[in-house]
């Protein structure tokens, strides 16, 4: 400790050129941060989905819906426990902008079987009683700040017109993965008021035994295999899934964008630490004439080099954890269970030690190395 | 016993294919207490001797024993310990570190050892009165004349209380007036702190300070 005075004097003797190098560490720590906590949440969404559920949908493309009748076909294949469906609503709250998921449901046996969405029981009555009523994530209500009881005006693009919807329930996800951010209408009343244009754009089955699930979704695809609409049917999470791999090789690009800045930086860095001990041979020369050991001398630079990347790193690494929280970012609003988490941030300190390391060693090595004698004659 | 003893030492150095041998069996001794003047023209191999002394450098052949202790024979790790017990050494450019003070550069040795933050202060207090410069503790190397600098340079050689002081021409880049004062304050730690001084010098004036000097001529002393 007795040595600190000395690293920090010297830290201070380029303020400018230690104050540029932490800031460049924590830019790059930052987006590190950012960008691993993206794929962490769509590694997450990956999972989302229940194993225990299968989706039907139209092969064609998932766009495209499925007739009323299967309904009844499909509650009677044998394995299948319960059936349901829903549809993608797709109106718009005031701004295109305000984007957010709304499936219409058929409510009470869709309910039933996702125990994830969590409900007060008066409050899922309320729901059931009521046609042009909705249920709410507790995230969404948060984000554009509605109260259980507000009426709220979606501008309808699949099925046109103003629709009030009021907002009877409020649910908490069951699981942290699953997300908070859906409105649910009812689809008997988008039905009615469609003039009966609305069709299930998907359906959901219970199972009797997960394990079959595969045999089971191969069997239901072949019951309609022949029909003027053929299904693709899979585990809820495979379905998920799906929509992921679209992002997957956003993963990719992702990593690749972070390994390019992480040697960016490291050149950045290791510059800086050579220009600093270069500058200071004389200085490193003197204090081995002193008697100060090759150690110390070389952990002097060492201990420079991380003060400099992990006081970056930490400025970088907090500021991505306020900007990214889970309430405030914007991201959360697109992934599920979005936060950074405990392991990005140890994995960040871990990328700024090895930074400051990695930056640091050559010249603490050169430091220990360097010959007294001829570093004083050059100087003189 | 004398307390430094050079035995036939020699030093050659390796330069491209070229060796250049700057002496060969050299004997040298230096009593407790004295202050000698080392002088000889430029290239004669003066500051290769106090290198050695230093123990910053091995000669190629000989032995060099310091207070009973023969350093030639130390592993580098000990000899750098063995530095910063016995070794206090004066440069020709002071060599302080510009981003400390006055009192911080001169508390650097004393860093190594395992003196509490208040001795430490009280030797270095010590120190600067000694060197005439109790009141420029505070100030930057930047912030100081040559000649205080050196002095500075004086201080930290001596703060710890070595069993020798080295110096290489510490007046060599100062004006007639500041030198001077640095060699009234080497001679002062001589007579009255019983100093050994083994100073190098090109300077008659700084010799005659000395109680003895030897010139390095052709790679032999002589009295
Ligand atoms: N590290 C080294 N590598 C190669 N040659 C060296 C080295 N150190 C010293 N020499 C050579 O050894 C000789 C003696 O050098 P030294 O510095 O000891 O002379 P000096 O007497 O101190 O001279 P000056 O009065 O100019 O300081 C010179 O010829 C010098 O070029
Ligand atoms: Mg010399």
């Amino acid at each position: 400790m007795k040595y600190s005075g000395l690293v920090w004097k010297n830290l201070r003797r380029n303020r400018r050129r230690t104050i540029l190098t932490a800031i460049s560490v924590a830019v790059a720590l930052f987006l590190f941060v950012a960008l691993q906590s993206v794929l962490t949440a769509l590694a997450a969404a990956g999972n989302v989905g229940s194993e225990s559920r299968l989706v039907t949908r139209s092969a064609t493309g998932i766009t495209f819906p499925l007739p009323q009748s299967y309904f009844q076909r499909l509650g009677g294949t044998e394995g299948v426990k319960g059936v349901s469906w829903g549809d993608w609503f797709g109106g718009i709250y005031i701004d295109q902008r305000n984007f957010f998921a709304q499936f219409a449901i058929d409510a009470e046996r869709y309910l039933a079987m996702y125990p994830e969405i969590q409900v007060p029981e008066d409050q899922k009555k309320a729901f059931l009683a009521e046609r042009a009523s909705a249920i709410v994530g507790r995230g969404l209500m948060n984000r554009f700040g509605w109260n259980l009881g507000q009426t709220v005006v979606l501008k309808g693009t699949v099925y046109p017109g103003d629709w009030e919807i009021t907002i009877r329930a409020v649910y908490t996800p069951g699981t942290k993965s699953f997300p908070d951010n859906v409105m649910y209408l009812r689809y008997d009343y988008v039905y009615e008021r469609s003039n009966h244009a609305a069709e299930p754009g998907w359906y959901i089955l219970k199972l009797d035994d997960p394990a079959s699930a595969a045999a089971l979704a191969s069997r239901i695809d072949g019951l309609f295999k022949n029909s003027s609409s053929p299904t693709k049917t899979e585990t809820e999470k495979a379905f998920q899934a799906g929509f992921v791999t679209m992002w997957g090789n956003i993963g990719f690009l992702v990593r690749a964008i972070g390994i390019a800045v992480f040697f960016a930086i490291l050149l950045v860095a290791a510059n800086t630490m050579m220009m600093a001990a270069r500058e200071r041979i004389g200085e490193l020369a003197v204090l081995k004439a002193l008697g100060y050991p090759n150690w110390l001398v070389s952990s002097f630079v060492l201990v420079e080099s991380l003060v400099i990347t992990l006081s970056g790193g930490v400025v970088g690494i907090v500021l991505a954890r306020l900007a990214l929280s889970r309430t405030g970012g914007p991201l959360a609003q697109f992934f599920p269970g979005f936060s950074v988490t405990t392991g990005t941030v140890m994995t960040g300190l871990g990328i700024a030690t090895v930074l400051g390391v990695v930056s640091g060693i050559v010249p603490a090595w050169q430091a220990a190395r360097l010959s007294v004698v001829t570093a004083l004659r050059q100087v003189a | 016993m004398a307390l430094v003893e050079v035995r036939s030492v020699s030093k050659s150095f390796q330069r491209d294919t070229q060796k250049i041998t700057v002496f060969e069996g050299v004997d040298l001794d230096v009593a407790e207490g004295e202050f000698l003047a080392l002088m000889g023209p430029s290239g004669s191999g003066k500051s290769t001797m106090l290198n050695l002394l230093a123990g910053l450098d091995q000669p190629t052949s000989g032995t060099i024993c310091v207070g009973g202790d023969e350093i030639t024979q130390m592993s580098p790790k000990r000899l750098t310990a063995w530095r910063a017990r016995h070794i206090g050494f004066v440069f020709q450019f002071y060599n302080l570190l510009p981003v400390l003070t006055a009192f911080e550069n001169v508390e650097l040795p004393l860093l190594l050892t395992r003196l509490s933050k208040a001795e430490r202060r009280e030797h270095v207090a010590t120190a600067l009165e000694v060197v005439g410069l109790t009141d420029r503790g505070s100030h930057y190397p930047r912030q100081l004349s040559g000649g205080q600098e050196q002095r500075v340079g004086i201080a930290r050689a001596i703060v710890s209380d070595p069993t020798m002081i080295l110096a290489d021409e510490p007046t060599g880049d100062l004006d007639a007036k500041s030198a001077d004062e640095i060699l009234n304050l080497l001679q002062r730690l001589n007579t009255e702190f019983k100093k050994t001084i083994i100073m190098v010098t090109h300077d008659a004036k700084a010799s005659e300070r000395a109680q003895a000097v030897m010139h390095l001529e052709k790679g032999v002393f002589v009295r």
